[in-house]
């Protein structure tokens, strides 16, 4: 009981004391307390009928013994003088209904003053409820270093006086767009490395932003644009290794998943949404239908390229392209963008050079792949599609001579020139 | 809250600047300044003039230039008083949109 109220509730607690006290850190533990009485009452008398405002109520009242106690140690901020002195005029009841104030608490955590990866960890600590050592192992950080980074970030809101507020209508657009940045990245972060809890976390996160936003189409659409990934999950991985769409077992994906993204996909183009989210939820609908329909999926890449100006968008209409005109017309796109660095950049390449028969040129683009790969299912998937390279008739074997004397060749005169 | 609005400029910017910018960008910091939330405004002499003063030893060691040797360089700062970060920004973005170079910090006073 009292671990889903945690769960579930850690972010408005702790929203709520963030706005009367004006500090994150004091807010933490004001709602650590809180949830401590808790573990130690409930069992105990039972549960209260309003388990939030008891939470909010009782962590207020700690937090203004802490701070009496502390008063005379020393001087705290200004803002929590002033949440004090009128504090202690107010009775508190538990019964009291708070205003929900986890909107200002994300959009403070996500304020661009603060560095990207700080921004990601302090709200998954704050109203995603994550502990320190369960972000540091997500992100595969000692805990030292990220305690500190939310050390810091936690002090820089306070000392440099980052809002706690939802920004004016001229602000709103620019800084919704940094907090569905973040949500993005936690999902994709898990994704990637195919850590479940994190791409969930971002689905929580996606969920309450649409609670407290439900007319913004880019964040209804970002909530849409996860579920329908996050559907594939169970049949995107079988044994260790990486399936890929074509192959998936689709009794493994997540029908009410990709239903309830559906219809959120419609509530953002009912909001007239046209914005980078919409179209990216449309294009994994379309790859969920089975045959995919490339030539809209390649369009709808276009719009997403132009919209954002990304090569990885470009690099992903490529591979609509190969589908619609062939990869060498594929190719050809892919040879001006600036990827280098980017692992599916080689790997779509080399599948592209593998189509059509450049089998010398696609290994050499494999192992590029291989060397820029960091998790243990794609690594496989790469290596066998570099065994299947390796030539099985005497036609295959002599393309792959002249091929290999010819880069040998290549390389000494570089060297020599 | 008061911050510290710090105004830098780099070289280039400085030494290519037209007098149609340069009276542009007065204007933008005329304008900011004559606001009441804004207080001690500092304008710096050319960096070239600087002087840079260690110790050691006891020995008072003297530099020609600034601290930091760089392109980059403080031309000069003001306070202003705002209610957050984001009054300050706004304020910041304001004159540097109207610059043709360099960049303003924006640090809060203690």
């Amino acid at each position: 009981m009292l671990e889903n109220v945690f769960r579930n509730e850690w972010g408005r607690v702790l929203a709520s004391l963030v706005g009367l006290l004006g500090d994150i850190e004091l807010a933490e533990e004001a709602a650590q307390d809180a949830f401590a009485v808790a573990a130690e009452r409930w069992p105990r008398e039972g549960a209260p009928d309003n388990p939030v405002g008891w939470l909010i109520a009782t962590a207020r009242n700690r937090a203004i013994d802490r701070l009496r106690r502390e008063r005379n140690l020393a001087e705290k901020t200004r803002q929590l003088q002033s949440a004090l002195a009128y504090q202690l005029e107010e009775t508190m009841e538990e019964t009291t209904t708070f205003e929900d104030e986890r909107l200002e608490l994300i959009f403070t955590c996500c304020h661009p003053a603060l560095a990207l990866d700080a921004r990601v960890a302090l709200t998954l600590r704050t109203l995603g409820g994550l502990s320190t050592e369960e972000i540091a192992r997500a992100f595969l950080v000692p805990f030292e270093t990220m305690s500190k980074r939310l050390t810091r970030a936690k002090h820089k809101i306070r000392d440099a006086g980052i809002p706690f507020a939802v920004p004016g209508a001229h602000l709103l657009p620019e800084r919704l767009g940094a907090v569905l940045a973040v949500v993005y990245l936690i999902f994709n972060e898990g994704w990637g490395a195919d850590r479940a809890e994190l791409s969930n976390e971002a689905i929580r996160l996606g969920r309450a932003l649409v609670e407290l936003m439900p007319d913004e189409p880019e964040g209804v659409a970002l909530l849409a644009l996860m579920l329908l990934n996050d559907s594939r999950r169970a049949a995107r991985v079988r044994n260790g290794n990486l399936v890929l769409l074509d192959h998936q077992d689709r009794s493994l994906w997540n029908e009410a998943q990709i239903a309830e993204g559906r219809a959120l996909l419609e509530r953002a183009l009912a909001l007239q949404g046209r914005g980078a989210y919409v179209i990216q939820a449309a294009i994994a609908d379309l790859h969920l239908d089975q045959p995919r329909d490339w030539r809209e999926i390649a369009v709808l890449y276009g719009v997403l390229a132009r919209l954002t100006g990304s090569p990885v968008v470009e690099l992903n209409r490529a591979v609509a392209i190969a589908e619609t005109e062939g990869p060498e017309t594929a190719l050809e796109i892919l040879d001006g963008l600036p990827l280098d660095a980017y692992r599916y950049f080689h790997s779509t390449r080399a599948d592209f050079l593998r189509r059509l028969g450049r089998n010398g040129e696609a290994r050499i683009a494999y192992v590029r792949a291989l060397e820029l790969t960091q998790t243990e299912p794609e690594r496989r998937l790469l290596e066998e599609r570099l065994t299947d390279l390796w030539p099985q008739s005497p036609a295959q074997w002599e393309e792959f001579w002249t091929f290999t004397l010819n880069e040998l060749k290549e390389s000494i005169e570089n060297e020599s020139g | 809250m008061k911050y510290a609005l710090l105004i830098y400029n780099t070289l280039e910017a400085r030494d290519s600047l037209t007098p149609e910018s340069r009276e542009r960008i007065e204007d933008a910091f005329a304008q900011a300044l004559a606001s009441p939330a804004v207080s001690s405004p500092v304008r710096l002499a050319a960096v070239e003039t600087a002087t840079t003063v260690r110790v050691e030893d006891g020995e008072t060691l003297l530099t020609d230039g600034p601290f930091v040797d760089s392109k980059e360089f403080l031309a000069g700062l003001f306070v202003l008083d705002a209610v957050d970060l984001d009054g300050a920004i706004s304020v910041a973005a304001q004159i540097q949109g109207k610059r043709t170079g360099g960049a303003i910090e924006v640090r809060p006073l203690e």
